[in-house]
C-alpha cells in the first residue's frame, strides 16, 4: 500500500515536527518543574539520569521557600502592586480609550498613535531619570515606586486595547440612551461600560501580568528584600554569594509563572487583537 | 376657555420648574453633552500621566547626558556632547554596540524562521491543538526573568542537562564538556538562544493572526488561477500579512535591542564584556557605578536606532497598504 505509506509518513513527520516544537518551547518549564520537586542529593549527582526522579519527590524546597525566605512577602507585594496598578490603569485608560474611539477626530487620532508609541519606549531608556525622580520624591527602595511607574506602560497598552474594544460597540446603543434622556457621559457609564465587561476583564488580566513580568524598574528602584515583587525576589534574592539554591529557585519561579501562563493561554486572542489593532482595521 | 388658559399656565410653571435646575448646572451639562468638550477631558488623565512619567523623564535623560551629573556629585554643570564623545571612544562601548546588534539580529532571525514554521504547523486543525498552542506560548508568557533563571540552570557549568545529554549520547566526554556561560562565543550563543526561544511563540502567534486574516476566497481564486504553494505563500499571503508581521517585528526589535533582564541575569555582560549590551552597560554605569551622566548617554544611543527602525517599518506598512 504505497499510498497508505506516504500518507502515514506525512502524518508522522507532521506530528514529529509539532512534538519538536513543543519540546523546544516547554522543556525549560519541565526542567523547572522537576527540579523544584527533586531532593538536593538527586539534583547534585551527575551520575543520575536528570530527566526523572531518582529519589522520591520532595516538598522540601517549597517549605524552605515559605519558611526560610521572604517568598510569602514577595507574593503579597506583587499582589498589592498589581491591584493598585490595575486601579490606576482602569481609571485613566477607560475614559481615554472611549474618548479616542468616539470623540477623537483628527487630533484624537494623532494623540492615540502617540499614546501607543509610548508603549514602545523601552524601560532601559527611562530607568536612570526615573530613579532620580523616585529618589527626589522619597520613594526610593519602596514598592510604591513601582505602583507609580508601572502605569507608564500599562496605560498606553490598555488605552489602545480598550479603544479597539469600544469601537466594536455599536453607536446606536449610545444614541438610544441619549434619545431617552441620558447625557453623553451617562450613556458611557450606563450603556457602554456594562457592554464592555469582557474588554475590561482583558485589561485587568493583562495589566496584572505585565506588572508580574516587569523586571528592569524593579531591579533599579528596589534593593531591600522586603520590598521586592516576586519576579525580582526569586531572580535575585535566592542566590547567596555564588551559591545558587536551584531547588528553591525553580520552585519559586514555578509558583510565580503558573498564574501568568494560564492568563496568557486563556486571553491570547484578545491580547493579539490589542497589539495588532492598529495594523488590521 | 378659562380652563385652557389655566392649563397653559400650569404647563409654563412646570417648564419653569424644570428649567431652573437645568440653568443652575448649565456648565456641567454642557460639559457632559458636548463631545468636543468631553473628549479632551476624558483623555486628559492618561495623557498627563504619560507626559509626567514618560516625556519628562526622557527630557531629563537628555539633560543628564549633557551634564556632569553623578549621584555623588549631583551638579547640573553643562558639558555639551563630551559624555557622548567619551562614550563612543570607549572600547567597551564599541564592543557593546556590536554585541547588541548581533544579539538582536540573530535572535530575531531565528525567532522569525521558527515562527513561520510553527505557524504553518498550527494552521492545520489536529487533535490537541489547543494544548499544543498553550504549551508553545509559555516562553513568551512566563516572566522573562524567571525563564532566564531556568535557562541559567540548564547551562550550569557542572550540572548542565545539555552537557549531560550530550555525554550520555557519546558526543562529549565529561572532561571537555563546554562551560556555556564561561566562554565568550558560547555565552553569546546562549543569550541569543534564550531570546530567540522567548520570541518565537510571539512570532508564531503574529503569523497565525495574519494568515487567518487572509480571506479564503482570495486564496481559492489564486489556486484556480494556477498559483502553487510557494507562490500563494510569497506573492499573496506574505504581502497581505506584512502590516501585522511588521507590527510584531517592531515589538520584537524594540524589546530585544533594549533588553536588560536576560543579559543581566545570565552573564552580566561577561565573560570580559563579550555579551555586554546597551541596556546592561547603561545599568552598570548609571546605577551600579552611579555615573548617571554617562549611563544616560549610553542609554540614549538606543534612541536614534529605535526611531529609525520604527520609521522604516511604519513606512513599509504604508507602502503595502497602497
Amino acid at each position: 500500500m504505497p499510498k497508505f505509506l506516504t500518507a502515514a509518513a506525512r502524518e508522522g513527520s507532521f506530528y514529529s515536527a509539532v512534538l519538536l516544537l513543543v519540546v523546544a518551547a516547554a522543556f525549560p518549564f519541565y526542567w523547572m518543574l522537576i527540579t523544584a520537586f527533586k531532593t538536593n542529593a538527586d539534583l547534585y549527582n551527575v551520575t543520575n539520569i536528570p530527566f526523572w526522579f531518582n529519589d522520591p519527590p520532595t516538598l522540601e524546597h517549597f517549605s524552605y521557600l515559605f519558611h526560610e525566605t521572604l517568598f510569602g512577602r514577595w507574593l503579597l507585594n506583587s499582589l498589592i502592586i498589581g491591584v493598585c496598578v490595575v486601579a490606576i490603569t482602569l481609571v485613566t485608560a477607560l475614559p481615554a480609550g472611549y474618548s479616542l474611539a468616539r470623540m477623537g477626530g483628527r487630533s484624537g487620532e494623532v494623540i492615540g498613535i502617540g499614546i501607543f508609541l509610548t508603549y514602545l519606549v523601552p524601560t532601559t531608556l527611562l530607568f536612570l531619570p526615573l530613579s532620580r525622580i523616585i529618589t527626589m520624591i522619597g520613594l526610593q527602595d519602596s514598592m510604591w515606586a513601582l505602583v507609580l511607574v508601572y502605569p507608564t506602560f500599562t496605560i498606553p497598552f490598555c488605552t489602545w486595547l480598550l479603544m479597539g474594544f469600544f469601537k466594536t460597540v455599536p453607536r446606536e446603543v449610545e444614541e438610544a440612551a441619549i434619545v431617552d434622556g441620558c447625557s453623553l457621559l451617562g450613556a458611557f457609564f450606563k450603556m457602554v461600560l456594562p457592554l464592555s465587561v469582557p474588554g475590561i476583564l482583558t485589561v485587568v488580566i493583562f495589566t496584572f501580568t505585565l506588572t508580574m513580568q516587569e523586571f528592569v524598574y524593579a531591579l533599579t528602584f528596589i534593593s531591600s528584600a522586603a520590598q521586592k515583587p516576586i519576579t525580582l525576589g526569586v531572580a535575585t534574592d535566592l542566590v547567596r554569594g555564588d551559591v545558587f539554591f536551584w531547588g528553591e529557585l525553580m520552585a519559586g519561579a514555578l509558583i510565580a509563572s503558573i498564574p501568568v501562563a494560564i492568563a496568557y493561554s486563556l486571553f491570547l486572542d484578545r491580547f493579539i487583537a490589542g497589539i495588532t489593532g492598529g495594523a488590521v482595521k | 376657555m378659562g380652563g385652557g388658559l389655566a392649563a397653559i399656565e400650569q404647563a409654563m410653571k412646570v417648564i419653569a420648574i424644570e428649567e431652573r435646575p437645568r440653568r443652575a448646572t448649565w456648565s456641567w451639562r454642557f460639559m457632559r453633552d458636548r463631545a468636543e468638550v468631553l473628549g479632551p477631558i476624558l483623555l486628559a488623565p492618561a495623557t498627563l500621566y504619560i507626559l509626567l512619567l514618560v516625556a519628562v523623564p526622557f527630557l531629563l535623560a537628555v539633560y543628564y547626558a549633557l551634564s556632569a551629573y553623578t549621584i555623588y556629585n549631583p551638579s547640573y554643570r553643562f558639558v555639551g556632547l563630551s559624555n557622548f564623545i567619551s562614550v563612543i571612544q570607549d572600547d567597551t562601548f564599541q564592543q557593546t554596540l556590536v554585541n547588541t546588534f548581533v544579539f538582536t539580529l540573530a535572535s530575531l532571525l531565528i525567532g522569525l524562521v521558527l515562527g513561520k514554521f510553527g505557524a504553518l504547523l498550527l494552521l492545520r486543525p489536529f487533535p490537541g491543538r489547543r494544548i499544543v498552542r498553550a504549551l508553545i506560548i509559555l516562553p513568551w508568557a512566563v516572566p522573562v526573568a524567571l525563564a532566564t533563571v531556568a535557562w541559567q540552570w540548564m547551562f550550569d557549568s557542572l550540572y548542565s542537562v545539555i552537557n549531560w545529554t550530550m555525554i550520555a549520547l557519546g558526543l562529549l566526554t565529561r572532561a571537555d564538556a563546554p562551560n556555556w556561560l564561561g566562554q565568550p562565543h558560547l555565552a553569546m550563543l546562549c543569550i541569543v538562544i534564550v531570546n530567540a526561544w522567548r520570541f518565537f511563540p510571539f512570532s508564531i502567534v503574529i503569523f497565525l493572526a495574519g494568515i487567518t486574516a487572509v480571506p479564503q476566497d482570495v486564496l481559492d481564486a489564486a489556486t484556480v488561477d494556477g498559483a502553487g504553494f510557494w507562490r500563494r505563500n510569497y506573492q499573496i499571503i506574505l504581502p497581505m500579512i506584512a502590516p501585522i508581521v511588521v507590527v510584531g517585528l517592531i515589538f520584537g526589535v524594540v524589546f530585544t535591542f533594549t533588553d536588560l533582564s536576560i543579559v543581566y541575569l545570565m552573564t552580566n555582560g561577561g565573560p570580559v564584556n563579550s555579551t555586554q549590551v546597551l541596556g546592561n552597560l547603561g545599568f552598570l554605569i548609571g546605577i551600579t557605578d552611579g555615573d548617571v551622566a554617562h549611563g544616560a548617554a549610553i542609554s540614549l544611543f538606543m534612541f536614534p536606532v529605535l526611531l529609525a527602525l520604527v520609521i522604516v517599518m511604519l513606512r513599509s506598512i504604508r507602502r503595502h497598504e497602497i
